[in-house]
């Protein structure tokens, strides 16, 4: 069958199970959203306010449900405002595949209008990219684009596609998917030393991270942790890999991780890595992370191995796998002792943190109110900040895919986006918090959800200030708060009510209650402006660069 | 720190070299030389660098180079069991004070003159670094004009191969 270019791009894009693609139109993309025209039963594309947004959209459409997120965006600006949210979905190893238009051939490298090298721009920040000149090797380049994002240690691919190669016509046939690149395993000799370190170590700790998620191992790591009778933290990546209510899990660990976490990975004897890459939010000082401790790191991506810390044993391999064949070759044993310390330390935590007033207004109360009323299936999504790591300390996710959050670059103005894309792809309710900073970025995706009809709570934790960073403000440069007190004059209401959406003011946790329950089961976009002290901080904070000495557990040590 | 070879094969295709010396700046590592060429199958490109590194920065770095998805094989010469050879092109001062002086350098390091002027001598010469760089401190004296490098080409000796049977041509 003869097609177009832009023809074949949708179906290649039909090919791979895409139902959605996120997008915004343009004078060098018109031929793909032609397509999009004719094919509106087939794909739905969601229109968002901002490039930014359809590539953070796009992503959180990944997230939430596994598959690949498409994006698409026109030449020059439209494609270097996706560089944001490709390079999220790349931190965070989110399978993504962007789709750019380019100006015609003969234009490319003639500075012509709207004409940028988004493939040069992109190559750090993609697993690979593509410019194609050529309309026959367009469908066998996006079947391999999906093939990439989506093999191994999953990422973005993006592929340039310039206006005359959309409108040239070539044959076109269906085809499957192509089959993944063959994933690294284990040799048996691995195995069986890894086997047998767990058997000798008394204090065993695992430390999960995303890789859990997406490899799908979270029974097999369930089944692994209580073979071998040991606590399980994870990475801010890792929350949700296990249930909040599984008996070994002893929550998150890093910079903004809890007390036990902290001295439990101190005190181990054997830290199994899994999935996780010891990023410096993670681990603190790379040096003095658990000098004493052997370490076996699992991880599908070779170049995370001794990339920050020395390990005992490197295993590149899927971690599902892996801790399958694990489960066959240990034995079954109790570590009483070190259970009751981690007991010890759970109980002293408890008391370090038993000021947090639960009815009192504030982030903590906000979270655990919104943890009581919202099923476990709602897709929380957070931006970043100080509002993120107080979501990813209170909520108790049991579910794998319901949290989305920016974790490796941190990108503030990640969550209206996200939140819409995580929503559109599990068809469920999506509660975004954010900050006042935060929200700030990108609230301009408000009018995409509520165009889409998007069931979304935006819970603004509003301090005023740029929470996180005057929080380092406070403790490492003097208080002197540069730039970070906002002294904006928006009220969110209004702002809400503006875009289409209902807006609620919360002055204390009864009108949050009530603002929240009346959102949760309302069918229009909500937002709830939450006025909260600027001089909330996240605690524990384990400083950059320290171990845990340097831990600071309650306000008093700042 | 020690000196190390990589030899890469790579798909001979534009961008390629812009991905690989774009991993090595943004992991911070430093090359010394960069060579490129088409090898015998015009569908890939060999790619030699050379340098200068502890030995957890050669793991990570072939790793990095094996995740770039136009990169098919990766290896590190074995200083022992390789060839390394270089050419140097060199333009000397031709005076008549000098000129025999740089002609009996030329004669001994078995090199050759290419070019000659009535002001200029312009010499070509192969060999290991060392041997390059012996030479260069040589004709220095004599005045050097311009110098050109083609960095390090490597090939293992006896049976060992980067290229295999997969990507050779049919």
């Amino acid at each position: 069958m003869k097609s177009t270019g832009a023809g074949i791009i949708i179906e290649t894009l039909i090919e791979h199970g895409c139902d959605t693609v996120f997008g915004y139109p343009g004078g060098q993309v018109l031929s793909i959203y032609d397509e999009l025209y004719k094919n509106k039963d087939r794909i739905e594309h969601i229109l968002c306010a901002n490039e930014q947004g359809a590539a953070h959209a796009a992503d959180g459409y990944a997230r939430a449900s596994g598959k690949t997120g498409v994006v698409i965006a026109t030449s020059g600006p439209g494609a270097t405002n996706l560089v944001t949210g490709i390079a999220t979905a790349y931190l965070d190893s989110v399978p993504l595949v962007a789709i750019t238009g380019n100006v015609p051939c003969d234009l490319i490298g003639k500075d012509s209008f709207q004409e940028v090298d988004i493939a040069g721009i992109t190559i750090p920040i993609t697993k690979h990219n593509y410019i194609v000149k050529d309309v026959a090797r367009l469908a066998d380049t996006i079947r391999e684009a999906f093939k990439i994002a989506q093999s191994g240690r999953k990422g973005p691919v993006l592929v340039d596609v310039p206006k005359d190669v959309q409108q040239a016509e070539c044959e076109y046939n269906m085809a499957d998917p192509l089959e993944l690149m063959k994933q690294p395993t284990a040799s048996d000799d691995e195995i069986n030393l890894a086997a047998q370190l767990i058997s000798e170590a008394q204090r065993p700790y695992i430390y999960c991270g995303g890789g859990i998620i997406s490899s799908g191992a979270s029974d097999a790591l369930i089944r692994f942790a209580d073979l071998i009778d040991a606590p399980v933290a994870t990475s801010l990546m890792g929350i949700g890999a296990v249930p909040a209510s599984y008996s070994n899990l002893i929550g998150l660990q890093g910079m903004h991780g809890n007390y036990v976490t902290a001295m439990a990975q101190n005190e181990a004897d054997l830290i199994i890595a899994c999935g996780a890459r010891f990023s410096d939010r993670a681990i603190g000082s790379k040096f003095r992370y658990s000098e004493n401790t052997k370490i076996i790191h699992i991880d599908i991506d070779a170049a995370e191995i001794e990339k920050n810390v020395p390990v005992y044993l490197g295993i590149e391999a899927d971690i599902k796998d892996t801790l399958i064949r694990l489960c066959e070759k240990v034995q079954a044993h109790k570590n009483t002792a070190w259970l009751k310390r981690i007991g010890v330390l759970r109980e002293h935590a408890g008391m370090l943190s038993k000021s947090t007033d639960e009815a009192r207004f504030s982030p903590s109360g906000i979270i655990r109110c919104v943890n009581k009323t919202a099923d476990d299936d709602t897709i929380i999504a957070t931006d970043v900040g100080q509002h993120q790591m107080w979501t990813a300390q209170y909520y108790r996710f049991e579910k794998i895919r319901t949290f989305v959050t920016s974790g490796g670059l941190g990108t503030m103005g990640f969550g209206m986006g996200a939140a819409i894309g995580a929503s559109t792809a599990s068809h469920r309710r999506a509660v975004l918090f954010t900050g006042d900073g935060s929200f700030g970025m990108n609230l301009n995706e408000l009018a995409t959800a509520v165009t889409y009809r998007i069931p979304l709570t935006v819970i603004i934790l509003n301090n005023g200030v740029l929470g996180m960073v005057r929080q380092w403000q406070t403790i490492f440069y003097d208080k002197r708060y540069s730039c970070t007190a906002l002294n904006r004059k928006t009220d969110f209401v209004k702002v809400a009510e503006a875009f289409g959406a209902v807006g609620y003011h919360a002055h204390n946790m009864a009108e949050f209650k009530k603002a929240f329950n009346d959102s949760y089961n309302s069918s229009q976009v909500c937002v709830i402006d939450c006025k909260i002290s600027s001089d909330e901080v996240v605690l524990p904070m384990l400083p950059p660069d320290g171990s845990v000495d340097n831990i600071i557990v309650s306000r008093g040590e700042i | 720190m020690s000196r190390f070879v990589i030899a890469a094969l790579v798909a001979n295709q534009s961008g390629v070299l812009t991905r690989v010396s774009g991993m090595f700046t943004r992991r911070g590592f430093n090359i010394d030389s960069l060579t490129v060429g088409e090898t015998e199958n015009p569908e890939f490109s060999r790619i030699t660098i050379l340098m200068n590194g502890e030995e957890h920065e050669k793991d990570q770095i072939i790793k990095q180079l094996k995740k770039l998805y136009d990169v098919k094989e990766v290896s590190v010469l074995d200083k022992e069991k390789s060839v390394y050879r270089e050419l140097l092109l060199i333009k000397v001062k031709n005076e008549a004070g000098t000129r025999q002086d740089i002609l009996a350098a030329v004669d001994i390091f078995r090199s050759k003159i290419v070019d000659y002027s009535p002001s200029t001598l312009c010499i070509e010469l192969t060999g290991e670094s060392s041997k390059i760089e012996a030479f260069i401190e040589l004709v220095k004296p004599f005045g050097i004009l311009e110098i050109c490098r083609t960095g390090i080409v490597a090939l293992e000796r006896g049976c060992n191969y980067l290229i295999k049977d997969k990507y050779r041509n049919k």
